[in-house]
């Protein structure tokens, strides 16, 4: 396993180097540099847009860029930004990123709960009117075209019904005279649902381990226990009416989402199912005479359980990319409108940063998926 | 003389027996693909779609005035006011620029089919041929293959489209042929070759070296047609994937296309009329629902294609 891990190590390393460079001679492909955004503003001389390409060293040959951004990726430092100057890409990075995670990690956990739980039921009901309207539905809202399903959903809740705000991340009048940045309430918020979600964790693990009879009913107890005193602690703090701005700008896309993806895992699930009910373990289970539903969770839903982990570590991995079209449609501030808006105003050192960033997180999402397939299924060994 | 008369005759028993098997797999098939009824659904809509795209340049030439209908230089004269609402000559209303929606939407399909087939095409071509490659050779050859494969995961696949298009000057084809690159070199060519690695180890295989087969000849008469029903299965998947992509890059106006569903919305948020949906529901509803209409319906024939080419998903 040590030597596995080693060499695949070597090969992330490898294609990493391969992914920056071709992503470096991309961006700088098109045509003119980062002062061409200046070259508008008639106030500007040329000698201070030649003064600003010297600044940003856009003027030097590109095989001495690409070796710059090359050191800065080995480093760690990525210099600072072009079109947000003076932050750097560590810190723009930094705040955007979490915003597309929060968005993403939700959603996809939403969606593989409902799906995974939807899958079994259609498995089982092979053939019946619920296993052909939940597979039509389901692709229909997988296979929908993006953009104008997060404008009806938009339309129908934002615009007529006006239950929730249109888009973006905050209100700014609700923040306008608010004691801290957003920023910090986002961090404390994040950190909120981190305890929020060990504790119902642990609690869960607790008590499904110990088989006592009245597990369900302790497990909900802690759950409304622990999300009570959650809205407690942030109603006290005083700053809990600005939380709650942050939260209503994310049930939208949220939903959005989900209702996209659950299909995904609804029909893998689904596949995964039939394909273990074939199994002689599942026949042997039912000559035992348990119940129906007992066969289907314990004996066929936990086998058919592997794939669905392993392209739940996928999804997340991808979800930069995929938030591209919703963080647009949102106007939400994440990695996937700042990956697309760096590379289009050439801003190189955070394109750069940003493309480092979703490369290292899809390649070890990668790893990890085949490292947790390993130990899920102990039939699967590396060498 | 006699020779080759018997050669010819057996050529033609050989020939026969093969038809017979394959028109005895057909019909199995088929019966296996009717039971699983969702491809029945995805069939009907894609030609239904078929029939919209053949029908155009039939009404073009008959009934329907190229200066009033022309999907892209039309103007309906006809109507006092632009965007006009649906009426007798004009089923689906006219866009903020006076074009007639109907014959619009019937003139793209034709170029949404063209463009999903070719990039199936594309991607199914070079995938089957990375899989078959890469687990016949394995080794470095095989390394490199799925290094590479890895590296096309990796592209965020639609910023890369989004940079790329904002670069060039891609169109319809151009499209086909990056999806067809990037989804073929990346995870079609992965899933073809996990295939493909089982296939390889069969004794026939085997036994064709030991006849003196040549790589070539194993690869194009053993390998890839016991590749071709699962390429054929991604073949559908990939559609829907291309068809998605040029909606999108043309709903944010970044292809070079005449015309498309996606443009015909991005016409529609340029005017201002996107929001306003229930008011003007023809600019918005009929390209946005043959999107996802035709995207649906190629996903669930490859959904009970795959019930058809996967043996342990048939029913017990």
């Amino acid at each position: 396993m040590a030597a596995y891990l080693l060499r695949r190590t070597v090969q992330i390393l490898l294609t990493l180097f391969v992914f920056l460079t071709i992503v470096f001679f991309l961006v700088s492909a098109q045509p003119g540099d980062i002062t061409r955004l200046y070259s508008m503003d008639p106030s500007l001389p040329p000698e201070t847009r030649a003064n600003l390409q010297e600044l940003f060293g856009v003027n030097e040959p590109l095989w001495k860029q690409y070796l710059v951004h090359l050191k800065n990726t080995v480093t760690g430092n990525f210099g600072v930004s072009f079109s947000l100057y003076p932050r750097t890409v560590g810190d723009v990075i930094l705040e955007r990123l979490p915003r597309t995670l929060v968005l993403f990690a939700t959603a996809t956990v939403i969606s593989f709960y409902l799906g995974f739980a939807l899958g079994k039921i259609i498995a089982w009901r092979r053939g019946g009117w619920v296993e052909y309207t939940s597979t039509i539905g389901g692709v229909s809202l997988y296979t929908v075209f993006t953009p104008w399903f997060g404008l009806m959903m938009i339309w129908l809740f934002a615009f007529k019904a006006g239950w929730l705000p249109i888009g973006k991340f905050l209100d700014p009048v609700v923040w306008r005279d608010a004691p801290t940045d957003s920023n910090t309430i986002f961090n404390l918020m994040l950190a909120t649902a981190a305890v929020l979600t060990v504790v119902v964790f642990a609690v869960v693990l607790a008590t499904s381990r110990k088989r006592l009879a009245k597990a369900p009913l302790i497990q909900a107890g802690t759950v409304t226990a622990a999300a009570a005193a959650v809205v407690g602690v942030w109603l006290a703090s005083g700053v809990g009416y600005l939380a709650f701005d942050l939260v209503r700008h994310m049930i939208l896309p949220i939903a959005t989402l989900t209702l996209i993806s659950f299909a995904g895992t609804m029909l893998l699930t689904r596949n995964s199912m039939l394909e273990v009910i074939r199994e002689d373990h599942v026949m042997v289970a039912r000559a035992k005479g348990l119940p129906e539903k007992v066969v289907r969770d314990k004996h066929v839903a936990r086998n058919a359980l592997l794939p669905v982990v392993t392209s739940f570590v996928f999804s997340l991995a991808f979800a930069i990319d995929g938030g591209v079209i919703i963080e647009s449609i949102f106007s939400w501030p994440g990695m996937g409108q700042t990956l697309v808006s760096a590379t289009v105003s050439e801003d190189l050192p955070l394109a750069v940063g940003a493309f480092v960033f979703v490369g290292v997180f899809v390649l070890v999402a990668h790893l990890a998926a085949d490292v947790l397939y390993a130990y899920l299924d102990p039939r699967v060994r590396y060498r | 003389m006699r020779l080759d008369v018997a050669r010819v005759a057996s050529t033609l028993a050989l020939w026969h027996m093969r038809l017979a098997l394959a028109g005895r797999s057909l019909r199995q098939n088929w019966s296996l693909f009717l039971g699983t009824r969702i491809g029945i659904l995805g069939l009907a809509i894609i030609l239904f779609y078929l029939l919209l795209a053949a029908a155009h340049p039939i009404l073009m030439h008959t009934i329907w005035d190229e200066r009033t209908y022309d999907p892209i230089v039309g103007y309906a004269f006809d109507e006092p006011v632009q965007p006009a609402p649906p009426s007798l000559s004009h089923p689906l209303g006219t866009d903020p620029l006076g074009r007639d929606v109907l014959s619009q939407l019937m003139f793209s399909t034709r170029s949404e089919f063209l463009l999903g087939l070719l990039a199936a095409l594309m991607t199914v071509c070079i995938g089957t041929m990375v899989g078959a490659i890469a687990a016949y050779f394995g080794g470095w050859v095989d390394t490199l293959l799925m290094r590479l494969a890895d590296i096309m995961i990796m592209m965020p696949a639609i910023s890369i489209l989004i940079v790329l298009s904002a670069l060039f000057e891609v169109g319809h084809l151009e499209l086909a042929v990056l999806i067809g690159l990037l989804s073929g070199f990346g995870g079609t060519g992965v899933v073809l070759k996990s295939q493909a690695l089982s296939v390889v180890v069969k004794p026939y295989i085997d036994a064709a070296r030991a006849a003196g087969g040549g790589t070539l000849h194993i690869l194009l008469v053993h390998v890839v047609p016991n590749l071709l029903p699962l390429s054929f299965l991604y073949m559908m998947f990939t559609v829907t994937s291309a068809i998605f992509s040029e909606a999108v890059l043309s709903f944010l106006g970044l292809l070079d296309v005449r015309m498309s569903w996606g443009l015909m919305i991005h016409t529609t948020e340029s005017a201002g009329y996107l929001l306003q949906v229930t008011e003007y529901w023809w600019l918005i509803f009929p390209a946005s629902l043959s999107i996802t209409l035709l995207c649906s319906s190629f996903y669930l024939l490859g959904r009970s294609l795959d019930e058809v080419v996967n043996p342990r998903l048939r029913r017990l």
